[in-house]
């Protein structure tokens, strides 16, 4: 048993009432090659043959989705991309476990997840491609804004629990977050908040071993990051992060927990980052080849497949359709990636606020006069008339945006 | 209790209130109003918050209404923001200015962005309290001026209210408002007393506190006080002075601040924060760009020091004082006196 600690129904509320197993090694269905280790029950939902094709289809879609944005990222159609091919267990498993009325709070690594709860990947990628910074509708995806600031979204989560049980609904929020983020102060101040108000929320740490260049070592002196969940007083889980079976399970339980009102619950998954950082790193200047191979021969992909194999559901007829499916969102995401696309530059002041301040109005004036005046300048030169055309150009900027503090002036 | 409420209400409809007891008003009329306004924050429950504007509210609405919650302010942030994405109207506060900091993150890269970054799909109606300022004599740490760092954050709206009606209408509006409020309480005049007036004029709009004709004061929050003391003052020195209480700096009116400037053709902007890059010098650069015909003399500022605020026997030599005002008017280039 891998469950690091569970509040103890039979004792008291408190803290030193848990029940706490400090065995670190990560809750396991799969074995390191794929075979089934035996320790979930047959009538285990997640080895019903319908979900076990399903989550192998999901894996294999969400690889390929991957791979496609790392290939169009060094085609120059999308901005950066940070990868998490060899996180699919966790990307997927997560998203596999929970309903469509629960929120998600993703991370930048996690446009695999998002693809998975079934975001258009060109709305997935319009923050990486760097059209707007946010491509889909949250309320409708129940998935909020991809998190750059590291952690700085598990309190949202907390909050959104929290918010949730006091509205009578049964809804979970999960979280993702890195290694790294979890040295952050708003990490702590999540779960904690989290557990005083028993906030259906679960708190999935995807420990990829690495935070850019820095190791766990360095995040952290605690055996596992799960034991964190002892001093918050929160069910604590490590599960083997490329285990997808594994993986949905612990957070089924996990929301099964929180909706039944008993609080939330820290997930550890251990996995490894394969790609460096995002495109713009270069790994090996901080870790070496020969972990990378050890970590590639346990990946969760050939696992799935493995297992699948072994129980004689991965037919030629399964691979065929899985793979068809791929094919196709990858064809999409080059065909629909690879058109320019249209920003406009109104966005910039529209959504400020509710209503644009007055200041606001002005500088969307401004801006829209130089743009009119650029525009006039290059019919100008197109007309042929080049020196003075340029001249009125510049002016006509200038001019515009002295215009608009004018025209205020003479109110 | 509503009966009691009410009636007690009537009662104390010409009696005067302080500004702490009509923020206490407007929370509770505003949780009335609405049962999605929820206020939390540090010792806001059963102790009604170190200055007793909460008081009262844990025990008339319940604890899932107004809460204490763990000392942790980018977690009372970052939990407002994901019940606000929820549907809640949090009202939090920040228990003192300089406490607010740890929240700064969240507040910057989150409350302040969310609307923007959704393209207007997730807006964030949240209402942040901070009693900020000095004059209380407060040791190191609760003296703060700290609306700088909001005013210059698009996507926040920045109100401070001078009056205990301004007190009660700009809060019940904060909430009310689907963008994020940052609700700046000048701590010092929690005990000033008035009657209540229950309507104003929207966020956004300055008001002229003072009609005069020889130069334009213009203040917010705790200086509005000061800058009409000055008014008077300055009669007997013989200037008219007209006095602006901005009310709102974010959005900033510069229609009633440069129709007030234009009409003096003079302007002092007074406030207790450092003036280095401070609110102060925005004011003074928007007055210059929009008045420059009609200036007769530079803008002037009157503001704190920029120094750390200092301890309570040394304040009264840091905050903008009468005096200092009254020698910033008058080397307003009066080349007729
Ligand atoms: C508050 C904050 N500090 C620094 C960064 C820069 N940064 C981006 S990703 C990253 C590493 C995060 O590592 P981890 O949490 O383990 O997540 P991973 O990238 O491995 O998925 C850093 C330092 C940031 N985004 N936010
Ligand atoms: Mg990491």
């Amino acid at each position: 048993m891998t469950v690091l600690a569970t509040p103890d129904k039979t004792g008291s509320d408190f803290p030193l009432g848990f029940a706490t197993i400090l065995d670190p090694s990560p809750l396991q269905y799969l074995d390191e090659h794929g075979a089934l280790s035996g320790v979930l029950r047959d009538d285990a939902p997640e080895l019903a043959p319908e979900r076990l094709l399903g989550t192998y289809r999901a894996m294999v879609v969400g690889r390929r989705f991957d791979v496609q944005a790392t290939t169009m990222v060094r085609q120059g159609r999308l901005a950066v991309y940070p990868s998490s091919y060899g996180q699919e267990a966790c990307e997927i498993g997560a998203m596999l476990a929970l309903r469509p009325t629960d929120w998600f709070f993703p991370t930048y690594r996690d446009c695999v997840s998002m693809v998975t709860r079934g975001i258009d990947p060109v709305q997935t990628l319009t923050l990486l491609r760097g059209d707007w910074h946010c491509g889909y509708d949250p309320r409708r995806w129940r998935t909020a804004p991809q998190c750059t600031p590291l952690a700085t979204q598990a309190p949202h989560a907390a909050g959104l629990a929290h918010a949730a049980r006091l509205a009578g609904d049964d809804t979970v929020a999960l979280a993702f977050c890195g290694d790294g983020g979890t040295s952050e102060g708003d990490f702590h101040e999540a779960l904690n908040f989290a557990a005083v108000y028993q906030a259906p929320a679960i708190f999935f740490v995807q420990n990829n071993q690495y935070a850019i260049s820095v190791p766990l070592a360095k995040q952290t002196h605690a055996a596992a990051l799960a034991h964190k969940a002892v001093g918050y007083g929160m069910a604590g889980v490590r599960v083997d992060g490329n285990d997808v079976i594994a993986v949905q399970h612990v957070v089924a339980e996990a929301a099964t927990r929180a909706r039944a009102g008993d609080g939330p619950t820290l997930i550890e998954a251990v996995t490894y980052r394969m790609q460096a950082h995002t495109n713009a790193d270069d790994a090996t200047r901080y870790r070496n080849a020969s972990e990378v191979e050890y970590w590639k021969s346990r990946d969760p992909l050939a696992r799935l497949e493995t297992c699948l194999k072994a129980c004689g559901l991965l037919t030629d007829a399964v691979v065929a359709e899985a793979n068809q499916a791929a094919e196709a969102l990858a064809d999409d995401m080059r065909a629909r990636l690879g058109e320019e696309p249209e920003v406009d530059h109104r966005d910039l002041f529209r959504h400020v606020y509710a209503e644009p301040t007055p200041q606001l109005r002005e500088q969307a004036a401004a801006l829209q006069a130089e743009l009119d005046a650029d525009l006039d300048a290059a019919e100008h030169d197109e007309a042929g008339v080049e020196a003075a055309g340029r001249g009125l150009d510049a002016s006509g900027a200038d001019g515009a945006a002295l215009g608009a503090v004018e025209a205020e002036a003479g109110r | 209790m509503t009966a009691t409420l009410d009636s007690a209400h009537r009662a104390a409809q010409n009696a005067e209130i302080s500004l702490a007891q009509a923020v206490n008003r407007a929370l509770r009329d505003a949780m009335t109003a609405d049962d999605k306004v929820v206020v939390f924050g540090e010792d806001v429950g059963v102790l009604g918050g170190v200055f007793r504007v909460t008081d009262g509210l844990t025990r008339d609405f319940g604890e899932q209404r107004c809460f204490d919650t763990p000392l942790a302010e980018a977690g009372i942030m970052g939990t407002a923001i994901g019940m606000a994405m929820y549907g809640f109207r949090p009202v939090v506060e920040m228990q003192f200015d300089a406490f607010s900091y740890p929240a700064f993150e969240q507040i910057a890269s989150h409350l302040a962005k969310m609307r923007n970054r959704t393209r207007g799909t997730l807006p964030l109606p949240v209402v942040v309290r901070v009693p900020y300022g000095g004059g209380i004599g407060g040791v190191e740490h609760h003296s703060d001026s700290s609306e700088g760092y909001f005013v210059s954050t698009p996507g926040l709206h920045v109100v401070t209210p001078a009056t205990v009606s301004d007190a009660y209408t700009l809060l019940r509006a904060a909430i009310e408002s689907d963008d994020p409020v940052i609700f700046m309480e000048p701590k010092r005049l929690y005990w000033s007393k008035d009657v209540l007036s229950t309507t104003g004029p929207e966020i956004g709009r300055a008001v002229v506190r003072r009609q005069g004709s020889d130069a334009t004061l213009i203040a917010y929050g705790p200086t509005v006080s000061t800058a009409l003391e000055t008014a008077e003052a300055a009669r007997d020195e013989g200037y008219d002075l007209e006095v602006v209480d901005l009310r709102s700096i974010v959005p900033f009116d510069d229609e009633t601040v440069c129709a007030s400037v234009r009409k003096t053709g003079r302007a002092v902007v007074i406030h207790e924060a450092a003036g280095f890059g401070g609110t102060g010098a925005e004011i003074a650069a928007r007055v210059s760009e929009r008045c420059f015909h009609w200036l007769e003399a530079p803008v002037r500022r009157v503001t704190g020091f920029d120094i750390p605020y200092p301890p309570p026997k040394l304040e009264r030599h840091h905050l903008p004082s009468v005096d200092r005002i009254l020698d910033a008017v008058a080397s307003l280039q009066w080349e007729d006196r």
